[in-house]
């Protein structure tokens, strides 16, 4: 007998949609930037979902209105049963307790004059954890143990910290406040191989140790693979497939993830002399201005006359043998495509113009940037 | 100038004895390249690898000439052709570079100009190296777009550089580089700041440059995937010395030095199985002894003997090896298989 399990996270239909602003004030909205487009997904209670995707394709701005430090402009976000989008003040804080992030370089963003406890206290202060100075004392010992620092590191500066070590504070810093759901995104991306294996591994480790859930946001395949439970492929805004990770890899069916599957090298000769490549191509498209239809349907070598460029795909169930329920896909043509009924032909590349942000005569469009926040 | 042994195949490059020191004035010197020998023949492909710091860009630019005027002290001898480029001075080495070695950097916007136009840049080296009239050389500029791949060439000759993506504009700059029909191409981290598909299209354009026109290729990269893929033969870098070289096939299926091994081990790979814990190297490069003390990896290594910390190993042949295969190191890994695949 298997329980169902719990959703910790239900994300429905978040849209984040950034807008071009233009004119001598910046008062004219002239187009959008299609961040995050319809992003739907669920976590369960003590998993690793792993979002994988090409760099500009939403991944950041998606796990950032995770815990709205970016306004979702539409959709919800349910954590542990609580309607995040409608949550104000105090209790907005109080939730974003139980969500933490860990960032790239988590410590370039912070006071370069805080000493690492000060740095770790600031949270466990911010919600009222740090009454009991000697709890709090030896809490701050159990952290840095936890993450594999000598003690003596409380009284140290970011700065006199390798990348590797920085990041174990970063992990520290998000576990201070006891939380539930940690956002990794790009946890390791900064760091040297040797040192990457380091974190990934003790990213494992305290998942295990305090029972968390892990959202781990990543470009890099091979690491979220190895990394998580279930994996969602994003392009240009919303997911393309979701899979659990070992079936995603065994038999992945959108023509994005085969290509960028393809793509990823592997450090064995023998494998990358016998490999089938499939080369994209041309350039990702720009948000701003994404392709009708299916948004890979510009890139892809397996998109058909109709339906491709006309019609959006949803994520659905496939009717493909072997293939579980828990395999997703956004694609017309997936089962026809496994099936070996529609091969794959040449795709004339585009060359995308970073610098032109719409359609519009973009010389004057600006992006508008929107604030920052520091997680409290 | 010519080198005294006569090499198996010719020569393109040699490169004996690199070191590199920086500091002087008052600041203690460093080695950021520690005695880096290698050779490279015409159509190969030599892969430096390692990760940050351990001297794959300094040991590039030494080669090209390129290094800040101030502040660092370079012995040793690159032999290109007969000739050791450590003692051209700055126009002769120009001339050199260009005319019949290119190189090409991880961030292409550096390279290139941001007020000119991608057609104009492209035409100046050929004006400038093959003499070519400005007329022919925009003609020309626009096939050298067309064959490297970029779409709508005629177009994209009149944008500037910013308007292009990471990929365009990394194609543009080897555009640059065939320009000038260059017998030996450094890369130096070409791919490491673009998205993966896109790098597999860059990969495929060099690979295909190698085997098209025969030119040599040198390739920098800390990415071990992208080696497998692409060198014939492999040097792995620590701490400014090259630890362990071999051909391609002989360095992954039988990789004798700890930290190399420990770089494979540390590579989440694709294809492997998820449940296994990576091995990954304790500390990091903070915690490297200087050569001259010992092994600048001992620290670092779980094979680590007491004369690793004392006495620096020389880089010999495995005497295990059926080709040529060297290393540095006191306690090599066992050697498995035995056969090189
Ligand atoms: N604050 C912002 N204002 C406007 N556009 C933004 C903002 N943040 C991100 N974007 C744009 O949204 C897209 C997605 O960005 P991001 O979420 O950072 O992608 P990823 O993390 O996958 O690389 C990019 O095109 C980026 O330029
Ligand atoms: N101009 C410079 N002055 C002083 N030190 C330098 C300079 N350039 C590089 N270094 C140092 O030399 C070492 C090797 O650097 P580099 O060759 O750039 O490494 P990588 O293998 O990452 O390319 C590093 O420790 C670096 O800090
Ligand atoms: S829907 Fe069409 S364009 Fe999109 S991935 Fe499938 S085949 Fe390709
Ligand atoms: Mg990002
Ligand atoms: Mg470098």
């Amino acid at each position: 007998m298997t329980t169902e399990p719990e959703v910790l996270l239900d994300v429905e239909g978040v849209e984040v949609h950034f807008p071009i602003k233009r004119g001598v004030f910046f008062d004219k909205t002239v187009g959008y930037v299609y961040a995050v487009d319809g992003m739907t997904l669920q976590i369960h209670r003590g998993e690793t979902y792993g979002l994988v995707g090409e760099s500009g394709c939403g991944k950041s701005t998606f796990g950032r209105a995770l815990l709205r430090l970016e306004e979702p402009t539409a959709g919800s976000v349910t954590f542990g049963g609580v309607d995040v989008s409608t949550l104000k003040g105090e209790a907005l804080r109080t939730t974003r307790r139980h969500m933490q992030m860990v960032f790239q370089d988590p410590l370039s963003s912070l006071d370069p004059r805080q000493t690492v406890e000060s740095l770790l206290l600031e949270g466990m202060q911010a919600h009222g954890l740090a009454k009991d100075k000697k709890a709090a004392g030896a809490r701050l010992r159990e952290l840095l143990a936890a993450v594999g620092l000598p003690a003596a590191a409380l009284r140290k500066y970011p700065h006199e910290f390798s990348g590797g070590q920085r990041q174990r504070i970063g992990i520290a810093r998000a576990l201070s406040v006891d939380p539930q759901l940690i956002v990794a995104d790009e946890p390791v991306s900064a760091l040297d191989v040797s040192v990457q294996a380091q974190v990934i591994n003790l990213l494992e480790d305290v998942q295990e140790k305090f029972g968390l859930t892990y959202l781990v946001i990543a470009h890099d395949l091979a690491v979220v693979r190895h990394i998580s439970d279930r994996v969602g492929v994003m392009y240009l805004g919303s997911l393309v497939e979701e899979a659990d990770s070992d079936d995603l890899y065994a038999t992945p069916l959108h023509p994005y993830t085969r290509a960028l599957m393809s793509a990823v090298p592997i450090p064995d000769p023998l494998v990358e002399d016998r490999r089938e490549q499939i080369i994209l191509a041309g350039d990702l498209p720009s948000p701003a201005n994404p392709p009708s239809g299916c948004r890979f349907h510009t890139r892809c070598p397996w998109r058909q006359e109709e339906r491709c460029d006309t019609e959006r795909p949803q994520l659905r169930v496939v009717e493909i043998d072997g293939v579980p329920a828990s395999h997703r896909v956004a694609c017309h043509f997936a089962e026809q495509i496994q099936s070996g009924e529609i091969q794959r032909h040449e795709v004339d590349p585009v060359a995308i113009d970073p610098s032109a942000a719409t359609d519009v005569e973009a010389a004057d469009a600006e992006v508008v940037p929107t604030q920052t926040f520091t997680v409290p | 100038m010519t080198t005294a042994a006569p090499a198996k195949t010719e020569t393109l490059l040699a490169v004996r004895d690199l070191v590199v020191e920086f500091g002087g004035r008052g600041r203690p010197t460093f080695r950021a390249v520690d005695g880096v020998s290698f050779d490279v023949r015409p159509g190969q492909t030599v892969g430096l690898v390692g990760e940050s710091g351990c001297g794959k860009s300094v040991t590039s630019l030494a080669i090209m000439g390129l290094l800040p005027k101030r502040g660092n002290k370079v012995a040793g001898s690159a032999t290109y052709d007969g000739t050791d480029l450590l003692t051209l001075d700055d126009r002769e080495m120009r001339d050199h570079r260009g005319r019949d070695i290119a190189m090409i950097f991880q961030d292409p916007l550096s390279s290139l100009n941001p007020v000119v136009s991608i057609g104009v840049q492209v035409a100046e080296v050929l004006q400038r190296h093959r003499g070519m009239k400005k007329s022919t050389a925009i003609a020309e500029s626009r096939d050298l777009l067309d064959q490297v791949g970029i779409p709508d060439p005629a177009r994209r000759l009149k944008e500037y550089p910013h308007q292009l993506s990471g990929g365009m504009r990394q194609r543009a700059l080897i555009a640059m580089a065939l320009a000038c029909k260059p017998r030996l191409l450094i890369a130096d981290e070409p791919t490491t700041a673009l998205d993966v598909t896109i790098q597999a299209q860059i990969l495929n354009l060099l690979k295909e440059l190698v085997v098209d026109s025969g030119t040599a290729l040198i390739m920098i990269t800390h990415d071990l995937g992208v080696v497998a893929g692409l060198c014939d033969e492999v040097n792995v870098l620590y701490g400014g010395r090259i630890v362990e070289t071999a051909s391609r096939h002989e360095v992954f299926a039988r990789p004798r030095h700890p930290y190399t091994t420990g770089l494979l081990g540390s590579i989440p790979r694709l294809d492997g199985s998820r449940s296994e814990q990576l091995a990954a190297i304790p500390g990091s490069v903070a915690d490297n002894i200087p050569w001259t003390s010992g092994c600048a990896f001992a620290p670092r290594c779980s094979r680590a003997l007491e004369v690793c910390r004392s006495e620096a190993p020389p880089l010999e042949q495995d005497p295990t090896a059926m080709e040529e295969h060297t290393l540095r190191c006191h306690n090599p890994n066992p050697a498995e298989g035995g056969e090189p695949a």
